[in-house]
């Protein structure tokens, strides 16, 4: 495999990572948000602080948990709360910078739904719900969202609002007494956006190596606005990529096992 | 008020402790999920119950997919990790093999309504649910105004469940229980509930040198203890054994079509009755 070589994925997780900072307290969703979270312990922001709503604060797995409790979590972490403390005091407390979350499907102004699929009486798919995330979008300092991008789960309406990302744009959130600053960054496997300043609807700043504005437009529900600056996001280096593999390698083996 | 737990089978345990149309919630975060009291209910058919749990997880899928539940009261449903609950995703969408009412709420809500139960509140308050869908459909969810700064607030119901159903590390010769790691809403559930029935690895004497904080749940808190080695399993019980992550895994396949999951329960606990009992 040569250099330039690597997934959506790899590079939607390797982007993630790069955002984050050694002084960010970080609650950690499962998936490609813990994969991107301790990416970046592991390589540029070692002191990141990475919280799992089990209750496990500042914790160093070695391998990626399963769940959001694995014991891993727990063994490494330098302590463990329960779970209405870690909701109450720690959440809602506003002690968290960041939180990172994904769904089943995301609007233009980064609302999110895992909910349901169709009518809720009536869903064509049941989804697994809100769990930690309806008040992780309100409660931490801001939120980044990874998702891979398809025209299927970028909508231009979803069918649930779990999670409040900047609700119908413009002031939204500060109408309803929020005072955090929401989604700031939507990363994608194809594109980064991030929201427009003033009407809050997520707009593309940078593409991915490759990337065409015809492919985003068709991967999207909703005509894409672009920043005026838009950019190449760098793609991932060698050493990012090592680093990631050799995670997810250490991961595989501890769960086939 | 001063009823001191018993050491008993879990087949006596659950027979004492649970009936038919009860309000349950067998609780752990991940860790300590109490599989084996999960079993021994769908082994002894109880039936039309109210289960509560924030994360559903694969104990739930049995539960649901063995019909005892009338209802559900959750705030995450899915295989952690892995994907989804198909047979909850089954009794929801299809109404297999009974119709599932669910109530939802977000684990914050959830976390915070156990905690209000616990300390004898009738519902708990948050700041919570804003700008989400949730509180249009489930009615639980009402606002209260703070008396003092006009503050809005979410409000939901304190939960109370008729059976609080646990698992954990020790128990002791006075029938104490401890219990560490990730301690989920554990405790909470044990205080709020009218019962509660703990299984556990082991009673040993004297839990020994201990931090003074530990989570101990004393006997007159409690109204069953069984003893169940594994009793967690796939879940796990920290300072004994893993997450069995490779059954978390498999159990998508299994789980997926009615009659592998059928198979797959009649083999593993309707025919293996109290095998790992051991009170």
């Amino acid at each position: 495999m040569s250099a330039a070589a690597y997934t959506g994925n790899e590079i939607m997780t390797v982007v993630a990572a790069r955002a984050l900072r050694s002084e960010d307290v970080c609650f950690v969703g499962i998936g490609a948000p813990s994969a991107a979270c301790n990416l970046a312990r592991l390589t540029h922001a070692p002191n990141i602080t990475l919280i799992y709503e089990s209750g496990t604060i500042a914790t160093r797995p070695h391998v990626l948990p399963l769940s959001i409790g694995d014991g891993e979590l727990c063994d490494t972490a330098l302590t463990t709360v329960s779970v209405p403390e870690m909701f109450r005091y720690w959440l809602q407390g506003g002690r968290i910078t960041l939180g990172f979350l994904g769904g089943a499907q995301v609007d233009r102004f980064a609302n999110l739904n895992t909910t349901v699929i169709g009518e809720y009486a009536r869903p064509k798919v049941r989804l697994p719900g809100g769990g930690g995330a309806p008040e992780i979008a309100t409660q931490c300092g801001e939120v980044f969202i990874t998702m891979p991008q398809s025209i299927r789960t970028f909508v231009d309406k979803l069918d649930f609002i779990t999670s409040l990302g900047h609700g119908e744009g413009g002031d939204h959130r500060r109408r309803l007494g929020i005072a955090t600053q929401g989604p700031t960054k939507l990363i994608t496997d194809l594109c980064v956006m991030e929201p427009e300043p003033q009407t809050r609807e997520m707009r593309v700043v940078t593409m991915h190596p490759g990337v065409t504005r015809e492919r985003l437009q068709a991967s999207t529900g909703w005509p894409l606005c672009y920043s005026d600056a838009v950019t190449e996001t760098p793609a991932p280096t060698v050493a990012e990529l090592a680093v990631l593999r050799d995670l997810q390698e250490r991961t595989r083996r501890a769960h086939a096992a | 008020m001063s009823q001191r737990a018993q050491v008993m089978p879990l087949s006596a345990a659950i027979e004492e402790c649970v009936r038919d149309g009860d309000s349950v919630a067998l609780e752990g975060f991940t860790h300590l999920i109490p599989f084996a009291s999960g079993h021994e209910i769908i082994r002894q058919r109880r039936k039309h119950l109210t289960l509560y749990r924030m994360t559903p997880d694969l104990i739930y899928d049995q539960l649901i997919g063995m019909g005892v539940a009338d209802r559900l009261v959750f705030s995450w449903g899915g295989n952690p990790g892995v994907g989804s609950l198909h047979r909850l995703r089954d009794a929801v969408e299809n109404g297999w093999p009974s119709p599932l009412e669910l109530i939802e709420h977000s684990h914050a809500a959830m976390a915070s309504a156990y905690d209000a139960g616990a300390a004898n509140l009738p519902f708990a308050m948050l700041h919570g649910y804003r700008g989400t869908d949730l509180a249009r459909v489930n009615r639980q969810v009402r606002t209260v105004t703070c008396p003092f700064t006009g503050t809005e607030l979410a409000a939901v119901p304190a939960i109370r469940p008729d059976v609080g159903v646990i698992h954990a590390q020790r128990a002791d010769a006075g029938c104490n229980v401890l219990l560490e790691g990730i301690v989920g809403v554990q405790k909470q559930v044990a205080l709020a509930s009218k019962r509660c029935l703990v299984t556990v690895e082991e009673v040993v004497e004297d839990f020994g040198p201990r931090s003074t904080n530990a989570v101990i749940l004393p006997s007159w808190t409690l109204t069953a203890i069984a003893v169940v080695p594994r009793g967690a399993h796939p879940s796990y019980a920290h300072g004994y054994y893993a997450r069995d992550n490779g059954f978390y895994i498999a159990w998508d396949s299994i789980a997926r079509e009615r009659d592998s999951f059928l198979a797959w329960m009649d083999t593993h606990v309707l025919r293996a009755a109290n095998a790992t009992v051991t009170a």
